[in-house]
This record gives structure tokens, C-alpha cells and sequence, in this order.
């Protein structure tokens, strides 16, 4: 398979602090792959690294073969999608949040498809209207996660996105993500501490004091 | 007119800055110092002002009266950069915002005949006009700032969906755009029960018929809608672009 994605020798610094040191990594078209690693040693700041919300110090970072610094971010990040640790919502309702990748398309809202997507997340048309300041923690984290998939991008990184969630709905989360990488053949990247996740996991890899280590 | 402010008068009215005075020294709180400073400065100020306006309105020359009013112009853009501590180019966002909205306010009133094109018309105006605008402007930076770091995961967020900068920024830059105007509209609502105006009293004072006064004083409600609408909305749309950098992410 080719490497859809390939970092060399990233590195990351702010402040003089140095957070990332010379990351290597090759991601295969199709990949799903679980990220872990102790709390601050860097996990997000490569994710973000990878979706463009911030920029590498130094290194080479190729998505598709092309240059990350050849794409128009705002495209960029339309393929490789981060979904944010701890989202927030905006707006009021929920139909604001899904009308929201519309809207920068310069779409109307597909009710059908924003339905369907609910449902698969065991959410409801019914939440469409609910005040986003109503939901539970949970149903957040999973309306923040729709407005990622709504359109699909090649790349999905997801950050502790089941962090937080019952089994029942980290269950229905694993699942959905296994299909639509299996068949919408997304490639997936997620950011997780629990355990039952890890040890399901088809590819792992640790990210210890920003160093990344490629696990068995 | 009645109007019988001398010298003498004036100095006698003086008394008053000894109020605030004794107050500070009183009170200790320490002011003594600002109000000796902000009375000689005032006096001075107004001094000065007062004898270039009459030169200038007795020259009666098109290129002074726009010299002033091109310095009142920068004047109240200095002033509405430093509202701005962050935003890059806030001097020259602020003085096209100020520049448009009096140019555009101003010609509105000329062309319309509410005011004549001399400087003793225009002058006074505009610096009503340029210093409402400065205030709404000043307003708008400040609420930009705040709104940008009080609301930064969400702008991260919708960056994150691949949304273009404006999409990502418009809940925070009508909102600006609402704070600089609000309080242009708030008086507008109260004019005349809560306050008389300043344009209106003085007129009033210097004997003008309350009738006619007040037709000025509807003029100006007009004028400083238009100017400080105008002048968040130049002044947001070009500065929220200064929030992000070259990869178009959040600073
Ligand atoms: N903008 C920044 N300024 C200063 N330090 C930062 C910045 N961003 C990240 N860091 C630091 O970089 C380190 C790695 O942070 P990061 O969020 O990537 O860790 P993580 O592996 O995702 O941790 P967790 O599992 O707790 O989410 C932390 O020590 C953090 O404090
Ligand atoms: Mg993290």
C-alpha cells in the first residue's frame, strides 16, 4: 500500500520547549491506527501537526504525495479531519452544528443524510432542536464527531473522542469507525488512554515524551 | 445671544477646579497632581483651538478646511489603534474606517443641504462624526479581542472542519460590529429624555429656537448612526483577518 501520509524528522517547539522531536512516521492509504501514550508527551500536538491547525517547526510532512505546505489549509484540513479532545458546540441548537459543514460549502443542510448519521450514533431527529447547552457529555462528544463525517475526508484523526462515553456508546463509536474505514476505506487515526481500546487496536502506536515509538 | 462667559467670569468659575481639589486632598486620593495637569491642559488646548478655528473660519480656504479635517481624521484613528493592542495595522484599518464612514457621512449631509461647506459647519462636524466613529471603532477592537480569546475552541473547531476564515470568525465579527454600534443606537433611543444632547443644548444656549434646535439634533442622531456602522464595519472586516496567520491558523 502507499503511505497516504508521511512525516519526516518533525519536529515541534514553542516557547523553547521542544514537544516533538524528529517523528518519522508512514501512514498507509486505509490505515486504522490507535495513538497512545502518557498524558502530555505529545499526542495532540501531532494530530494537529498532521490536520494543519498548527505548524511543524521543521521536518517534511506530505500528504498524497504532495507537500503539506502545497494545499490550501482550508482544503487541507476538508481531507484530513481532526476532531477535537473535549469539543464544544456552537451555536444553539444541534441543527446549527450540522448545518455548519453546509454552510461552509456553501450547501443547504441534507436533512436526510444529517438523520441518518444521528441514527447510526443512536442519536435522534428529535436532537436536531435540542439547545447544545442540554446535551449530556456524551451526546456532545458525538455531535461534535458528525459534523467531522458529514462529509468524508480521506483522513480522520480523532482525539480521546470516546473518552468519557459508556461502553454501549464506545462500542457503537469502534464499530461505525470499523466500517467506514472497511468500506468508505477513510484512513483512521485515534488518540486513546483506555485499555479495551488498545488492546483492540489493529496497528498501535505510543508517543512517549514526543518521541514516537511504533509498537506490536 | 446672552451669552457673557469673560475673563473675569471664567476666572471666578475657576473656583470650581478647587472643589475637586480640596476633594482629592481631602479624600486623599491622590488626584491633586492629574486635575492640576488635565485644567492646564484643558485651558490650554481649548485656547489654542479657539484661535486656530477663528483664523481658519475667517481665512475661509477649501485646502485649510480639509487640512483640519484630514487632521481630525488622523487624530481619531491614532486614537482608535490604541483600542487595538494586537492587531497589526490597526493605524491604517482605522483611519480608511474613519476616513469612509466621515467622507461618506459628510458628503451625505452636504449633498442633502443640511450643512453647508464651510469651515464653520464642517469642521465641528466632522469632528463629531470622526469621534463617534473612533469610539465604535475602539469598541469593535476590543470586543474582537476578547470574543477571539473567550471563543477560541470554537474558532478552532470550525478551522478544524475545514472552514474559510470569515465562516469561521462571522458570529465574532457581527458581534463587534454590534458593540460598536450599540451605543449610538442605546442614546439614540434616550435622546432628549435622559439627556440634552450636546449639539442641541448648545445651540439652545446660544439662544437658537428648541424647535430648530432639535432639527439639528435628529440630524445628528442620523449622522452618527450612519458613521459608526460604518466605521465598525470597515473597521472588523479588515481586522479579523489579522487574528490568523499565513496558514490560516488562529494566532
Ligand atoms: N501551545 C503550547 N504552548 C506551550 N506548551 C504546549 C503547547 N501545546 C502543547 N504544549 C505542551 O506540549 C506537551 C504535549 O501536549 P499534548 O496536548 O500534545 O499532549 P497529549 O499527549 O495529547 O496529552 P493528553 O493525553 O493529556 O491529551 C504538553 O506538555 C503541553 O503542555
Ligand atoms: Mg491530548
Amino acid at each position: 500500500m502507499d503511505a497516504l501520509m508521511t512525516l519526516k524528522q518533525i519536529n515541534y517547539e514553542v516557547a523553547d520547549k521542544q514537544i516533538l522531536h524528529d517523528i518519522d512516521w508512514q501512514i498507509p492509504t486505509g490505515a486504522h491506527i490507535t495513538v497512545t501514550g502518557p498524558s502530555g508527551g505529545g499526542k495532540s500536538t501531532l494530530l494537529r501537526i498532521m490536520a494543519a491547525m498548527i505548524t511543524k517547526t521543521s521536518g517534511e510532512l506530505t500528504f498524497a504525495g504532495q507537500p503539506i505546505e502545497s494545499y490550501d489549509p482550508i482544503m487541507y484540513r476538508r481531507q484530513v479531519s481532526y476532531c477535537f479532545q473535549q469539543p464544544t458546540l456552537f451555536g444553539e441548537t444541534v441543527a446549527d452544528n450540522m448545518a455548519f459543514p453546509y454552510q461552509i460549502r456553501k450547501q443547504s443542510m441534507d436533512r436526510e443524510h444529517v438523520i441518518t448519521a444521528l441514527t447510526n450514533f443512536g442519536l435522534s431527529e428529535r436532537t436536531l432542536q435540542q439547545a447544545v447547552t442540554e446535551l449530556s457529555g456524551g451526546e456532545r462528544q458525538r455531535v461534535a464527531l458528525i459534523r467531522n463525517i458529514l462529509f468524508l475526508p480521506q483522513v480522520l484523526l480523532l482525539d480521546e473522542v470516546t473518552a468519557g462515553l459508556d461502553e454501549d456508546n464506545k462500542q457503537l463509536i469502534h464499530a461505525w469507525l470499523r466500517r467506514l474505514n472497511e468500506q468508505k476505506h477513510v484512513t483512521t487515526i485515534m488518540i486513546t488512554h483506555d485499555a479495551t481500546e488498545i488492546a483492540a487496536a489493529d496497528q498501535l502506536v505510543k508517543v512517549v515524551a514526543g518521541r514516537l515509538e511504533v509498537a506490536q | 445671544m446672552n451669552l457673557a462667559v469673560n475673563n473675569t467670569s471664567l476666572f471666578l468659575a475657576a473656583m470650581l477646579v478647587l472643589v475637586a481639589l480640596a476633594i482629592s486632598l481631602w479624600q486623599k486620593l491622590g488626584l491633586d497632581k492629574d486635575i492640576v495637569i488635565g485644567v492646564i491642559r484643558a485651558v490650554v488646548q481649548l485656547f489654542l483651538v479657539g484661535y486656530l478655528l477663528k483664523y481658519i473660519f475667517r481665512v475661509n480656504n477649501l485646502w485649510l478646511t480639509l487640512a483640519m479635517i484630514a487632521f481630525i481624521i488622523f487624530n481619531a484613528a491614532w486614537n482608535a489603534r490604541k483600542r487595538g493592542p494586537g492587531i497589526d495595522h490597526a493605524l491604517g484599518i482605522s483611519l480608511l474606517a474613519i476616513l469612509i464612514s466621515t467622507g461618506v457621512t459628510l458628503g451625505v449631509l452636504v449633498l442633502s443641504g443640511a450643512i453647508k461647506f464651510i469651515p464653520s459647519q464642517m469642521i465641528p462636524i466632522s469632528g463629531m462624526i470622526a469621534s463617534n466613529s473612533m469610539v465604535a471603532i475602539g469598541l469593535a477592537y476590543r470586543s474582537l479581542n476578547s470574543q477571539f480569546h473567550d471563543h477560541r475552541q470554537g474558532v478552532l473547531e470550525r478551522l478544524a472542519l475545514g472552514s474559510g476564515l470569515l465562516d469561521a470568525s462571522i458570529a465574532i465579527v457581527r458581534e463587534a460590529i454590534r458593540t460598536g454600534m450599540s451605543p449610538t443606537i442605546d442614546s439614540a433611543k434616550t435622546v432628549g429624555l435622559v439627556s440634552l444632547p450636546g449639539m442641541m443644548s448648545g445651540l439652545i444656549f446660544a439662544g437658537v429656537d428648541p424647535v430648530r434646535a432639535i432639527k439639528y439634533q435628529i440630524m445628528v442622531t442620523f449622522m452618527l448612526l450612519s458613521a459608526t456602522s460604518l466605521g465598525s464595519i470597515i473597521a472588523c472586516y479588515l481586522a479579523y483577518r489579522n487574528f490568523y496567520n499565513e496558514h490560516k491558523q488562529l494566532k
